[in-house]
């Protein structure tokens, strides 16, 4: 722990430093560290009347109509990273899910599987950064879990979150609502998460910090929505990237999708480092970026509704779904080529030359 | 993006197609020699702006697809040792071996790591003395001068703990290997323009006199393709055999010296067996007498080690340029990115793996947006 981490712990976190600075198996063990754990930093956090409640699980009130349910477990290395931490994207990685359903998220659980050693400063941060992006994005951490695991048997601290949000837009957003004519919208540059991720894992140093896009897309979203904006499907473009993503679109559908690579932004940083390591940012995760499918003759209404937003200011069309049944992506190439785009088959590996 | 973006520009690429339309009177079969240019040919889309009567062939420059089965073999192998730490380049991670493969061994308990560069693992020896540290060291002439600078750099440093399982491969002896062969339909070449920054193009000059074929020194963008391309068909057209160097903004004629003695120092020439092809003699390079020490082979008894490859694979065809990614019998079907029986359906710069993201549909027609 840095000096400075060191302080700043000591004047906010609940928790008596000298007493426990790294967290013990004890804290997940179901007695009175776990209790300690959760009276003192996760209550008080995450603050809100159904936690409150010490119950096993939160009773939540409902409304009539549709409720949309995600869940997704956060395992990022670093915990730390520009842009954003692990306890930032564990709330914004579900948020958004839930928005691409074209629901406004409620409320989510927070499990954590922290391994033993942990310093306490790391989770206090963690958990800071949790209750700050759900603040800001309007939803409750409403129930959740604590276990740990032995030293070597995790890799410093895991998040599940799983979240509720309603639904009341009156279509169905989703890939099989996709049809002929439709626009692609991509709201903004891609790869920045998956080329900052890799920067800070593997130390790759760039002439200035690529920043991860992790951010909420609930506004960017509802903004189309309340618009009366007619959305066929919402996709966020995490792990997979954004080829991942059309595909995906194209055969759920059974139509064609067909992409212009030269409407696509990709920042000049990270251009360089894909270009550096060999690899394609269209299939680099991000994790503040969508795109939406939506009727064409609305396409140019939501694309100045997003550009309006900072977040979106770089909003474009991209493309179109085609009506042939041939379920595949083919991309217009820089050069003005034909090819298709295709799901890879694991992660990109950097190329040796 | 500055120096990437004016070599990709659509109206540039479409002027130097027309010009090559203009100057081909008659069928020519090109081939590029780098799985870099292959790739690129293929994501852009390069072959279709250009005639009917020009073949593009892919040559066997993917230092992935030519590594052959039992130095993966070897480095699973070593990998499986107790204490080591086996590192390697990202794309070499996935390629099959008999049984098994790099990352597989890592779900096994391995301890596997990628890393950027040699040098990192040299680092990795430095950080790690108690454990043993390999690199693979994978490539052609573009990545054997930072090899050799690893090894140098740990004999001088008297870093012990660190070795390399070398595969490095030379281009001219491939591409002679190809000129020789009867059934050679190579006319023209598009030389590497990365191995030649390292080496220079004196040395492809005796072979384009004794093949009578043209070489021209080719960059990696499209418009360098193109331009390449241009200047090839142009001699072949004009019936001049000689090396041009399009890639002048990186290539000199007589190379990256310093590279050269560093590769020399450390580096012979020996036989060295291709994937797919066999055996080349005088086609790779190994470690000399003094630095034998640092042979991760020797040090861990693998040096002996055999492995048949697939019978089924016609990899050895493709980077021959006998036959296109698409005849084989296996290609999309038996063999894809998945299920690899060979290595040119493993690594990006692959042919069956290029024409598999990108090409997998003959005949594609789309509209435009």
């Amino acid at each position: 722990m840095s000096p400075n981490e060191l302080s700043e712990f000591e004047l906010t976190c609940p928790l008596p430093i000298s007493d426990y600075p790294a967290v013990l198996m004890a804290h997940g063990g179901g007695g009175r560290l776990t209790h300690q754990l959760i009276e003192r930093m996760f209550l008080p956090t995450f603050k809100n009347s159904l936690l409150e409640a010490r119950h096993d699980g939160a009773v939540l009130p409902m409304q009539q109509g549709r409720v949309a349910f995600t869940t997704d477990s956060y395992v990022v290395k670093p915990l730390f990273f520009p842009g954003g931490d692990i306890g930032k994207l564990a709330v914004t990685g579900t948020v958004n899910d839930l928005a691409m359903c074209g629901a406004r998220p409620a409320y989510l659980t927070a499990a954590f599987i922290i391994e033993e050693g942990l310093p306490m400063a790391t989770l206090w941060r963690v958990v800071q950064s949790m209750q700050h992006t759900a603040e800001q994005t309007g939803v409750q951490i409403v129930t959740g879990d604590t276990k740990v695991v032995d030293r070597g048997k995790g890799d410093q601290l895991f998040i599940n979150t799983a979240g509720v949000g309603i639904v009341s837009y009156p279509g169905t957003i989703s890939p099989g609502s996709v049809q002929i004519g439709d626009a692609i919208i991509l709201s903004g540059d891609l790869g920045r998460h998956g080329m900052a991720i890799m920067a800070a894992r593997e130390g790759l140093t760039f002439e200035s910090a690529i920043e991860s896009d992790c951010a909420p897309l609930t506004d960017l979203v509802f903004s189309l929505l309340d618009a009366g904006i007619d959305v066929h499907c919402l996709r966020d473009l995490t792990r997979g990237g954004l080829a991942s993503t059309l595909v995906e679109v194209a055969q759920a559908s059974g139509l064609h999708v067909q992409v212009d690579e030269k409407s696509i932004p990709v920042r000049e940083d990270v251009r360089g480092a894909c270009e550096i390591l060999g690899l394609d940012p269209m299939y680099v995760a991000n994790e503040g970026r969508f795109a939406a499918f939506v009727a064409h003759q609305d396409a140019e209404r939501a694309l100045s509704i997003l550009r309006a937003q900072e977040a979106a200011s770089e909003a474009v069309v991209i493309g179109e779904v085609q009506s042939t049944t041939d379920r595949m992506v083919t991309m217009r190439s820089m050069i003005g080529a034909n090819r298709i785009v295709d799901m890879i088959s694991g992660e990109q590996l950097p190329r040796i030359c | 993006m500055k120096f990437v973006d004016e070599y990709r520009d659509a109206k540039a690429a479409q002027d130097f197609a027309d010009a090559i339309h203009r100057i081909t009177t008659r069928p020519w079969t090109l081939m590029e020699i780098c799985g870099g240019q292959t790739h690129a040919i293929v994501k852009f889309g390069v072959d279709e702006l250009l005639p009917s009567q020009i073949t593009l062939l892919h040559g066997p420059g993917c230092p992935v697809c030519v590594t052959p089965v039992e130095l993966i073999d070897k480095a699973t192998e070593i990998s499986a040792q107790s204490g080591v730490i086996f590192t390697s380049f990202g794309d070499m991670l996935r390629v099959p071996g008999t049984s098994t493969d790099l990352l597989s061994c890592k779900a096994a308990g391995a301890d596997v790591r990628m890393v950027y560069s040699p040098l990192d693992a040299l680092k990795m020896a430095q950080a790690n003395p108690d454990r043993q540290v390999v690199f693979f060291a994978v490539g052609f002439e573009t990545t054997a001068p930072a090899n050799a600078m690893a090894v140098y750099l740990a004999r001088k440093q008297g870093i012990k703990n660190f070795s390399i399982l070398v595969s490095h491969v030379l281009v001219p002896p491939a591409i002679e290997a190809i000129l020789s062969s009867p059934r050679n339909r190579v006319q023209g070449f598009l030389a590497a323009g990365h191995v030649c920054a390292v080496t220079g193009y004196n040395e492809y000059e005796p072979l384009a006199q004794k093949y009578k074929v043209p070489f021209v020194v080719t960059g990696f963008e499209p418009l360098d393709i193109l331009q390449g391309i241009y200047m090839t068909v142009k001699q072949l057209e004009e019936g001049r055999v000689e090396v041009e160097n399009q890639y002048a903004r990186a290539v000199r004629r007589n190379g990256n010296e310093e590279a050269q003695a560093v590769m020399r120092d450390v580096f012979t020439v020996v036989n060295r067996k291709w994937r797919g092809i066999g055996e080349i003699p005088l086609s790779g390079l190994g470690l000399n007498a003094a630095y034998a020490d640092f042979d991760a082979e020797k040090r861990f008894g693998v040096a002996d080690y055999h492995a048949e490859e697939s019978t089924e694979c016609i990899s050895g065809l493709i980077l021959q340029g006998e036959k296109k990614p698409h005849q084989c019998p296996a290609f999309g079907t038996r063999c894809t990115p998945e299920h690899p029986l060979g290595a040119t359906m493993v690594s990006t710069e692959g042919a069956c793996a290029a024409y598999y993201r990108y090409r997998r549909v003959e005949n594609l027609e789309v509209s435009k947006v």
